[in-house]
């Protein structure tokens, strides 16, 4: 192998790159928030008792689910302009995210209020307490402990995502290695800069989510 | 001058349907003789084949598709090899494909009872036939469902190559795009198409999955 690896070369980029992997986790925390949003209505369109909510909702979900992410955004930034609706960069990867990650914690969501068993709002309403505290301490909080190891899951591969909106010239931490790539040439030695600080950032939500989860949510089942 | 959005049109984006099912498959056969290879080594008794193993699907699941594949695509050719970029997108697709089928297998091999292993053991049986004839068998009936899962996530996945300018179904609605000035109906036509993939295979993960809850 004669390549000779230069790392050095990418030194005066390291603010530039810290920045991308702020905007990356920005990018990602208003998508996943946005996201959960429609997520929850989507999940309860599903559940409704009008056949179109159900349809709407299901459509929806399946469309997203069942088509390249790649697809979506270039639709979303190049094809509706042609509508007349156009995006900056950021606002079309923010749109396109949150309907990404919507339709996949609907799923997630929908699992969620399943799982509470309808005892529980009459227990609650046996014990006398009022409707907000029923929701807010025997719905919520139990939902919330079996959907959040899935819903964690969920914002580490919206961020792993986020990387494709790169390819409508969004500005994030692979679009930024991507222009330090040209102006280099060290293409190789800054893929490998991305990728391990893509990995630190996936790990660090991991184990936060983990902490939080066992935090917030660890009390005994049984 | 700008093309018309046709029939020809609509047939040259299909057209690249082939490129994205041949690419998916490649990956998809490439990847599971290397994640099968990934699950053994993770359900392994040898705690540092378990740890290669590991670290090799959080490497995977842990960066984005992309990344791994700008790796593959700058990386090979520092490394001395020359290499057209199918070749390329299929190593990257394989690799990628092996860490997600390993770490679904090694949990459709932990999740056969324990006692199966046990019975194997006490009947002395030796590791290759424990695998083949006792352990694989019923691990492949719990992983039928989420494989099929995964496929989707693979096909969908092989878009990305079109970033690096792999023409297959979504780089072809690029080109159509761009060329007709019709970006709506060109990456319409892509969805459409993944679409007409991925929805049966959706659907058949999703019974599969009710089938086998049902009986264990």
């Amino acid at each position: 192998m004669t390549y000779q690896f230069d790392f050095s070369a990418l030194l005066p980029y390291w603010e530039q790159l810290l920045r991308g992997c702020w905007l990356t986790i920005v990018l990602s925390g208003a998508s996943i928030s946005a996201g959960l949003v429609i997520g929850i209505l989507a999940a309860l369109a599903k559940q409704s008792r009008f056949a179109a909510a159900r349809i709407a909702a299901g459509t929806y979900v399946e469309i997203i689910r069942n088509t390249p992410f790649l697809v979506q955004v270039f639709f979303i930034f190049f094809g509706l302009p042609t509508l007349g609706i156009s995006f900056q960069p950021w606002s079309a990867a923010i749109l396109a995210l949150s309907l990404n990650c919507g339709a996949f914690s609907a799923e997630v969501i929908r699992g969620g209020i399943d799982a509470i068993a309808r005892g529980q709002y009459e227990a609650g309403t046996a014990l006398g307490l009022k409707p907000l505290q029923i929701f807010r301490h025997i719905i919520l909080k139990p939902a919330l402990r079996i959907i959040f190891p899935a819903l964690s899951g969920q914002f580490v591969l919206t961020l792993l995502t986020t990387s494709i909106v790169s390819s409508i010239s969004a500005e994030e931490l692979t679009s930024i290695a991507q222009s330090i790539d040209t102006l280099t040439f060290r293409s190789f030695e800054i893929y490998i800069v991305a990728t391990v600080l893509y990995l630190t950032m996936s790990f660090g939500f991991a184990t936060l989510f983990k902490l939080i989860d066992r935090l917030y949510f660890s009390y005994p089942v049984k | 001058m700008i093309r018309q959005f046709g029939l020809s049109e609509a047939l040259a984006i299909f057209s690249g349907v082939q490129a994205t099912i041949l690419l998916s498959l490649i990956a998809f056969v490439g990847g599971g003789v290397v994640g099968l290879a990934v699950a053994l080594m993770r359900t392994s008794e040898r705690t540092w084949l378990q740890r290669c193993a590991g670290f090799y699907i959080d490497f995977f699941q842990g960066t984005p598709l992309l990344m791994q594949l700008f790796l593959v695509f700058y990386g090979l050719p520092v490394l001395g090899y020359k290499v057209n970029p199918w070749i390329a997108v299929a190593i990257g697709f394989t690799l990628h494909a092996s860490a997600f089928l390993g770490e679904i297998w090694r949990g459709s091999i932990q999740a056969v009872p324990r006692g199966q292993t046990e019975a194997a053991y006490a009947l002395g049986l030796s590791y290759v036939t424990r695998m083949r004839n006792v352990v694989l068998p019923q691990a492949m009936r719990i992983s039928i469902a989420p494989t099929v899962g995964f496929m989707v996530q693979l096909i969908k996945g092989t878009s990305l190559a079109a970033i690096i300018g792999f023409v297959e179904l979504s780089r072809s609605a690029q080109i159509i795009a761009s060329a007709t000035y019709k970006p709506l109906l060109a990456y319409g036509c892509a969805g459409i198409v993944y679409f007409v993939l991925c929805f049966p295979l959706s659907r058949l993960s999703m019974r599969l999955e009710k089938r086998f809850a049902v009986k264990t």
